[in-house]
């Protein structure tokens, strides 16, 4: 045994086995573990402190009342709205990328600005955009200088139309300068001569997005494409802070934090968050077979 | 004749390409500078002005004396402070040392492991503290600093793979003329690898610091005392009862992300470096 611990086998067996238990300690207990008890959870009807043998066995029940309950039902079909905006914002965001990969002058400071509220606390954003939006503040005084009559304006956070949107644009402005950073590195990491080739060939900067840009990218673009989805689904401070759910803003995070950690209904929390955790595995198998088909394919 | 229409269109385009960009700009500045100009604003100024109007007096610190003593924002930095030194010390030493042997070692299991902490990363934090706030409340460690702590020690896959690809950059011929020299594995991640890795370190802190720093859900969840709030949750207790007074929540705004503004500005390329690093996972 003495032996074998000086061998060099036996010195890689310790150093892997120290280095890899503190890790998988902190992953199994606030991860794994948390994930087991939400499948089991999910089949009863609890609070956090009932003790085990007063759990009461519901079945499907819980998962049923998701997709029946209007605020939960609601709160998924809530999600459309996020998940269209995170097309714009994408779109948006490889659109900035493409001009800002080009030389501009001053390129560095339009990044700048634009990357900052990446970085701003979702409850600092939130107190920003309550400010942003209120009646008569930042957004009607702007639109009043560029000629709109205030009196048509409507409220931008009680107006059902249009308080989503209100909300979405919101999650728009803090993610779109991130976006827009990690396509301009993959812009950047295409080769330089093809761009230079194209251009002797008489290429216009269109031609040159639509072929050489996009298809060098379109990986990482599919990639946030199938993230944005998950993204979608998650949205919370935003709306937590805003108008707190109010007026139908209430996301599938705002419900579900009510339910798990005010009304205590732990059970269907539970079911809220699996149904959550499927619909995002599928969007990654989703996103597996794309790769491995189309893009596959493609190259071919 | 040609060249000429070429010229004139490529001025045009030029100038289209800066209109968008300084309109963009202005879409992502235009909310935040509201916010400084009715910081410095008087009450009654604030009540009588438009939003968009500057202060008069660029020098009036009142409201942001006011948000930090309300709010106990000195307290809550310091609670912030000590939480993102403890995660970042912790989950740096422990990410590095798992980077090192998944990358050094090939042994079964390393597989599994990139795996369980790539669909780790698939599921969404709030989600998942339905039931880890059972398992917090039956350890003890709610309403605790050091019970959050724990809780944000973990590694998380982008810090993992930020390391390992900068890994896959120093040779491994370093560790082996160390292992000739007769030193044992600790020794090389101690005395080669982790000084080596010292910007990857900077990049991977400067990201999980911005994330741990800006986080509310677990700290309002698991931190309920006030002695214990952190920048976040002080942050939040604006929502009550001075709801409206927005010269002083917009001062406690800016307050608040500060820090993340000095950061940003002296450490850009280290931020847009781990964003690249962090994004091509997939």
């Amino acid at each position: 045994m003495k032996k074998w611990l000086k061998s060099r086998k036996g010195q890689q067996t310790v150093i892997i086995v120290s280095f890899a238990v503190i890790p998988l300690f902190l992953l199994v207990l606030f991860t794994y573990l948390p994930f087991v008890q939400m499948v089991e959870f999910s089949f009863f009807k609890m609070k956090y402190l009932t003790p085990p043998d007063k759990r009461v066995f519901v079945g499907f029940k819980n998962y049923i009342d998701v997709l029946t309950r209007d605020d939960c039902f609601k709160a998924l079909k809530l999600s459309i709205y996020y998940c269209i905006g995170a097309l714009v914002q994408l779109a948006l965001a490889l659109f900035l990328a493409t001009i800002l990969s080009f030389k501009v002058k001053g390129g560095n400071i339009f990044k700048g600005m634009m990357f900052f509220p990446y970085l701003i606390s979702g409850i600092a954003i939130g107190f920003i955009f309550k400010f942003f939006y209120t009646r008569g503040f930042v957004l009607d005084s702007v639109l009043q200088l560029f000629g709109f009559d205030a009196e048509q304006l409507p409220y931008w956070l009680k107006d059902q139309k249009v308080n989503n949107w209100s909300l979405v644009a919101t999650s728009i402005w803090r993610y779109f300068g991130q976006n827009m950073v990690l396509f301009i590195g993959a812009i950047m990491s295409v080769d330089n001569e093809l761009y230079e080739a194209a251009s002797l060939d008489g290429a216009n900067k269109f031609q040159q997005f639509f072929h050489i840009i996009l298809p060098s990218i379109k990986t990482i673009v599919t990639l946030n494409v199938i993230l944005s989805i998950t993204g979608s689904l998650s949205a919370f401070e935003p709306p937590y802070v805003i108008t707190g759910g109010a007026n139908g803003t209430g996301t599938y995070f705002v419900i579900m934090n009510e339910i798990a950690h005010v009304t205590q209904k732990v059970g269907l929390a539970s079911a809220m968050a699996v149904i959550l955790l499927l619909i995002i595995f599928a969007c990654t198998i989703l996103q597996k077979l794309f790769f491995k088909y189309i893009f596959r394919s493609s190259e071919d | 004749m040609k060249q000429n229409m070429r010229k004139i269109s490529s001025v045009f385009l030029n100038a289209i390409k800066y209109i968008i960009l300084i309109f963009f700009s202005l879409v992502a500045v235009v909310p935040v500078v509201s916010c400084v100009f009715t910081a410095f604003k008087t009450s009654e100024e604030y009540q009588t002005t438009s939003v968009m109007a500057m202060p008069g007096n660029w020098l009036n610190f009142d409201n942001f004396i006011k948000a930090f003593q309300t709010a106990n924002m000195g307290q809550a930095f310091v609670n912030s402070l000590a939480v993102m030194l403890c995660v970042l010390a912790v989950s740096v030493l422990v990410g590095t040392q798992l980077a090192y042997i998944l990358n050094r070692f090939s042994f079964p299991g390393n597989g599994l492991i990139r795996n369980l902490f790539l669909f780790a990363s698939l599921l969404p934090s709030i989600a998942m503290q339905v039931t880890v706030y059972k398992i917090m409340s039956v350890l003890g460690l709610v309403n605790h600093l050091y019970g959050y702590i724990i809780m944000m020690c973990g590694t998380d896959v982008i810090s993992i793979y930020i390391f390992i690809q900068f890994m896959e950059n120093i040779s491994v011929s370093l560790d082996e003329s160390a292992i000739i020299d007769g030193a044992s594995y600790f020794q090389i991640y101690w005395k080669i690898i982790l000084p080596l890795l010292r910007p990857a370190i900077v990049t991977a802190c400067i990201l999980k610091g911005v994330a741990v720093y800006n986080e509310y859900y677990c700290a309002n969840l698991y931190l309920m005392d006030k002695s214990i709030r952190t920048m976040s949750t002080s942050l939040y207790t604006f929502v009550g009862p001075m709801g409206s007074q927005y010269n002083l929540i917009c001062a406690g705004v800016l307050i608040s992300l500060l820090p993340a503004l000095i950061v940003f500005i002296i450490c850009q390329r280290q931020i847009y470096s781990g964003i690249t690093a962090g994004a091509v996972k997939g």
